[in-house]
């Protein structure tokens, strides 16, 4: 049975990867699980120097999903490099940087410096981070802003780019597109979705932000849609995330079109949750008769059928 | 290194209509835990309350030959997760993962150790209480709640030889008040010469009070933080404290890594 799964020139020995922004820088999980095991990692978000993100508090849990207003804490790329991908090397994970920017020229600078740097897999464009006031999401809510991003990033690295879009825009898909012109090897989406909780009894929103972002379970069926309409826009990869929980929520998003996924807030609820994600998936393609995962991926079936329940 | 069990409730002890505690088969999470560390528990099944809640280890229990058998949690139904422990059924399922953070730093005579506690605070203190006796540390736990209802365990302090200083709001046990005012008294009225610790754990503004104390005594302090917490092992930033570093600056540190115990005089009270 072959698990594995191609993300431009990249190739991942199965398709589930840790969210960004989920797991620390990966080491802080080597305790629980082998990191190897995993597709890849997507490692916290990197601007150029280290920044210490939003007052508490931070999250605010909602129905099936929670709010986040981290603000990108984070130690710099080139503390990351020195201090944590010496163990990431050692523990032989795939590692995918979330690299981020409040310029065209931070996002350019923080990449060609990860792609110096040894065992650095691919690079995610965070454009889409909705909880910090300066680049980030206001590239990834503009076409032009996105296209730039990804052409600033494309002349100064050979690594495989991966943008990651927001949710938070009208047609996503027009979104993948201007990635895929701009020299894109795939897209990664959705992240969250701007929202808000509000103390009634105060009167006072419950982040410190106001405003964050929500994942979970919540928002799993947005998710696919958009990644669906997606599918159907580019030829590039795309790799689906928001609110996987189970093996079967994975499988909907690479029927759905996504090449790979990757889980986060079910990470928090259960570090362990891949192997038994894993297994789900290996269930499912020995009851199906699927050989290569990879064959799943986009092959949903939307022709017309007797459906006798809309007519009767 | 933690390790996750689906957990079978051994026992739910109510102690008040909000306070009980609940004791869990996780006899491997139990015998590696140190005072001071927690556990991450789903309150329950699916997706509300979706993530786990952290809660100190409140005892640990073993059986006559001195086998670990799980431990136990003191909690305070709050919001819907407590709310759902309180509810637990004997034999229901709680996915308990543990023991995660760094423990109290435990001292030796002579040095003394008070701990102080605020209402669920108190949960930290019963293992240290027990390494305290252990080592023939002399102790005293000044504890504080509400109502005299709500001052818990009080035999289990004395059967350790833990000397007993207790506050209520009300005044209906104990000096009227909070757990600071004889802390103060008692602080002031000790000879700096004699070696102390002291250990704090309960509500922020308790907390603050007692590293301030702390501080003009010349006495360290290390404080048992709650902050809502998304994962505990460091994944998501969510719990973090903001706390003076070497380098003279204030960062935002993971309290689920560094903490819950942290030293009250590098953390930046608000």
């Amino acid at each position: 049975m072959d698990l594995s799964v191609r993300i431009g020139t990249l190739t991942l020995k199965n398709p589930l990867i840790a969210a960004s922004g989920c797991v620390g820088y990966g080491v802080e999980y080597a305790d629980v699980v082998d990191l190897a095991s995993l597709g890849a990692i997507a490692v916290k978000g990197l601007f150029l120097a280290e920044r210490e993100g939003h007052p508490p508090p931070r999250i605010v849990e909602t129905p099936a999903g929670m709010l986040n207003a981290i603000g990108l804490q984070g130690i710099g790329v080139r503390r990351f490099i020195d201090e944590k991908l010496p163990e990431l090397r050692a523990r032989r994970a795939t590692v995918i940087v979330n690299v981020c920017g409040t310029t065209l020229d931070e996002y350019a600078e923080v990449s060609r410096i990860l792609s110096d740097a040894e065992g650095v897999a691919a690079i995610e464009l965070n454009i889409s981070c909705p909880n910090i006031k300066a680049g980030g999401i206001q590239f990834g809510c503009s076409l032009h802003g996105t296209h730039d991003v990804v052409k600033a990033v494309r002349t100064v690295t050979r690594l495989p780019i991966i943008p990651k879009l927001t949710p938070n825009v009208t047609d996503v898909a027009s979104f993948a597109r201007a990635a895929e012109e701009a020299g894109a090897d795939a897209v990664s989406l959705v992240n969250t979705f701007l929202a808000m909780v509000i103390d009634v009894e105060s009167r006072r929103p419950k982040l410190s932000n106001v405003v964050g972002g929500l994942s979970g379970p919540a928002i799993r069926p947005i998710a696919v849609r958009m990644v669906y309409e997606c599918q159907q826009a580019v030829r590039i990869p795309i790799i689906g995330m928001g609110g996987i929980a189970e093996a079967r929520d994975a499988l909907e998003f690479l029927i759905a079109g996504a090449s790979a996924v990757q889980v986060g807030t079910a990470n928090f609820v259960d570090p362990f949750i891949w192997s038994t994600l894993l297994d789900g998936m290996v269930d499912y393609m020995q009851r199906h008769q699927i050989a290569r995962i990879a064959d799943l991926v986009g092959s949903i079936d939307t022709r017309a059928k007797d459906q006798e329940w809309i007519s009767s | 290194m933690p390790v996750d069990v689906a957990a079978g409730v051994i026992e739910n002890r109510a102690l008040s209509s909000e306070y009980h505690v609940l004791a869990l088969a996780a006899p491997g999470v139990a015998a590696a835990a140190a005072p001071g560390q927690f556990v991450m528990l789903k309150a329950a099944a699916g997706h509300d309350p979706l993530l786990r809640r952290p809660f100190s280890i409140f005892e640990v229990l073993r059986d006559r030959s001195g086998v670990t058998r799980g431990l136990t949690i003191l909690s305070k139904r709050i919001g819907p997760a407590t709310r759902a422990l309180y509810g637990a059924r004997l034999g229901d399922r709680v996915p308990c993962m543990g023991p995660l953070g760094r423990p109290f730093t435990i001292v030796d005579p002579p040095c003394e150790a008070w701990m102080i506690a605020g209402g669920v605070g108190l949960a930290p203190f019963a293992t240290l209480a027990e390494s305290l006796r252990a080592r023939g540390v002399r102790t005293t736990l000044f504890y504080g709640a509400r109502t005299g209802a709500e001052l818990f365990y009080l035999d289990f302090f004395r059967a350790l030889d833990v000397e007993l200083i207790l506050t209520t709001e009300d005044g209906s046990l104990g000096e009227r008040g909070r757990v600071v005012a004889p802390l103060d008294r008692r602080l002031s009225g000790r000879s700096p010469d004699t070696p102390m610790m002291i250990y704090a754990c309960g509500p922020e503004g308790m907390l603050a009070a007692a590293a301030r104390l702390a501080t003009r005594h010349g006495r360290p302090c290390q404080v048992s933080v709650e902050r809502v917490m998304g994962c505990g092992l460091g994944g998501c930033y969510s719990c973090v404290v903001p706390m003076r570093g070497d380098d003279g600056g204030v960062h935002h540190v993971r309290s689920c890594l560094a903490g819950p115990v942290l030293a009250a005089d590098q953390i930046v009270w608000v």
